[in-house]
């Protein structure tokens, strides 16, 4: 690590001015990904924005419904949170089945979307990484690549997006609110994340000095219920192989709503929307699901070592389903 | 380091934590070093730590308080558990600096925190009892995330596996499969889990 400096905001107004007016700065928040990334050597910023006593650490009810969760509300304090459990579950799920006790209780909201790729190339400074250093190669194309992306990749990046909260807030529409030096702007959370394309080194539309205020979570459709499921390499504490965010609501039987997401099979939560389609107005019959989550992982390209993760989305997505449509 | 020793007249650690603009923000622009106030284990130090240094570094190698461990200093092995302002956390993720203020405990003040003077914590004694360690390198984390964890659970946090028809603020009854997800993040590599487990039921029961 190299010697850095370290300034403490008092407002959203300051930090983002601290952070614009200085080199290579970047916000601390839990720092539970920043710190780790330091010591390996990935990131080596020259200033510390720490952001983690600015008044962003609400949860809060807004007058059309909605939930407005502040960006530096800690995990743990997310998922316990009264409102998130009764009205997402989905939401408050993704958060515990991510980390530890110990890192939920320090990583934040905002953190948690800017948390960078366990991709063991990016991590590991000896390797070509276009994501780390662009133009230096991507070793994990005809690497092992078995955590890998099946679905949106590109030449450049084979990398996976690690949160699992993101997923959830994938199937249920949140939107990313930001402040800048220029003003505020919301963004919602399946654009806040990017595809890797041709420039990899790019995880959000993030601008440079930007700081993620809040995520704000819409209604849900009455009477829809929600679920995540996770598949890893361990009981607990191990990141997603594949998971599953799912908002189903039926009337007489019928897909009213229906918010797909999927984690660990890309550089972002994969919405599927034409699975999402496919089902819409239709009974979701095992064979219909079957045949809707088939249509949308027709798209993927597994790499050499990761073909299972089609078939394991594939199967954790009707099981998700199943289960939903069996209490909706 | 200026290390100080002095008895505290009222003012919670959390009231310091809270004050509106203490120390470092005030250091000079591009400083890389600057002047932290911690409560460790009742005792108050202040002194001077480089930005890059860890809480688990500060613990260990300025204050001689080496019963937090080093495991992987990965955030993914859970020896350097400690408690900040009552909650578990990794204390070799924790930058010093951004903790000004805090109150910490360490496993060398667990036996304090249970109000026994001198003697163990309760956990400590079910840890014995129960043979719950072998090489014991782990045993530090483990104690104060079980600690962390208890107080978690008695305040009704869910974890992954607790029903969600689990009333909302009350108790989470600690089961074998509760604890064994609560305490994921503290990894033992001689695989004394079993024991341990049994050892946490037993300061429940």
């Amino acid at each position: 690590m190299k010697p850095v400096s370290y300034v403490r905001a008092r407002s959203v107004e300051e930090a983002t001015a601290a952070h614009a007016g200085r080199g290579e700065a970047r916000y601390l928040g839990g720092g539970t990904n920043l710190v780790d990334l330091m010591k390996l050597g990935v990131e080596r910023p020259e200033v510390l924005v720490d952001i983690t006593r600015l008044p962003l650490d609400q949860v809060e009810e807004q007058p059309d419904g909605a939930l407005r969760l502040g960006a530096t509300v800690r995990n743990s304090d997310l998922a316990a949170h009264p409102l998130l459990r009764d009205r997402y579950p989905v939401v408050s799920q993704a958060v515990l089945s991510g980390a530890s006790g110990q890192l939920r209780n320090v990583a934040t909201t905002g953190g948690n979307l800017l948390q960078r790729t366990r991709c063991a190339y990016f991590q590991d400074v000896s390797k070509p990484c276009n994501k780390r250093v662009p133009g230096s190669g991507c070793a994990a194309l005809d690497g092992v690549n078995h955590d890998h992306a099946v679905l949106g990749h590109s030449p450049h990046c084979v990398a996976t997006h690690p949160s699992d909260l993101a997923v959830a807030l994938a199937a249920v529409d949140a939107v990313v609110e930001l402040a800048g030096p220029g003003g505020g702007r919301a963004v919602p959370v399946t654009d806040f994340l990017r595809l890797p394309e041709d420039v990899p080194e790019r995880d959000t539309v993030i601008s440079h000095g930007e700081l993620i205020t809040a995520v704000v979570l819409p209604p849900l459709p009455p009477g829809s219920v929600s679920r995540y499921r996770k598949a890893r390499e361990r009981a607990s504490y191990a990141f997603a192989l594949a998971s599953v965010a799912a908002v189903l609501r039926l009337e007489d039987g019928v897909v009213s709503h229906l918010g797909l997401a999927f984690g660990g099979l890309a550089h972002r939560p994969w919405r599927a929307r034409r699975a999402e389609a496919a089902l819409l107005g239709a009974r979701p019959t095992p064979e219909a699901v079957a045949r809707a989550l088939d249509a949308e992982l027709a798209e993927a390209v597994p790499l050499r070592d990761n073909a299972y993760k089609v078939s394991l989305a594939r199967d954790l997505a009707a099981q998700v389903l199943g289960s939903l449509t069996a209490t909706a | 380091m200026d290390s100080s020793e002095e008895s505290h007249a009222g003012a919670s650690a959390q009231a310091v934590r809270h004050a509106p603009w203490p120390g470092p923000a005030d250091s000079p622009a591009g400083a890389t070093e600057s002047r932290v106030a911690l409560r460790v284990n009742g005792f108050s130090h202040t002194t001077e730590v480089d930005h890059r240094t860890t809480l688990l570094d500060l613990l260990r190698e300025r204050l001689a308080l080496t019963g937090s461990k080093k495991g992987c200093d990965h955030g993914q092995c859970g020896a350097c558990t400690v408690l900040v302002d009552g909650r578990r956390v990794n204390s070799c993720l924790l930058l010093a600096v951004a903790q000004d203020g805090a109150e910490v405990v360490t496993v060398e003040g667990l036996a304090d925190l249970a109000g026994e003077d001198g003697d163990l914590h309760p956990l400590q004694r079910a840890f014995l009892d129960r043979d719950a360690f072998q090489c014991g390198y782990c045993t530090p984390g483990q104690l104060c995330s079980a600690v962390g964890m208890l107080e978690e659970a008695r305040a009704g946090a869910p974890s992954a596996v607790t029903d969600p028809q689990q009333g909302l603020g009350s108790a989470v009854r600690l089961t074998g499969e509760e604890i064994r997800e609560r305490l994921s993040g503290n990894l033992c590599r001689c695989g004394a889990y079993p024991h341990i487990v049994e050892a946490v039921r037993d300061v429940i029961a």
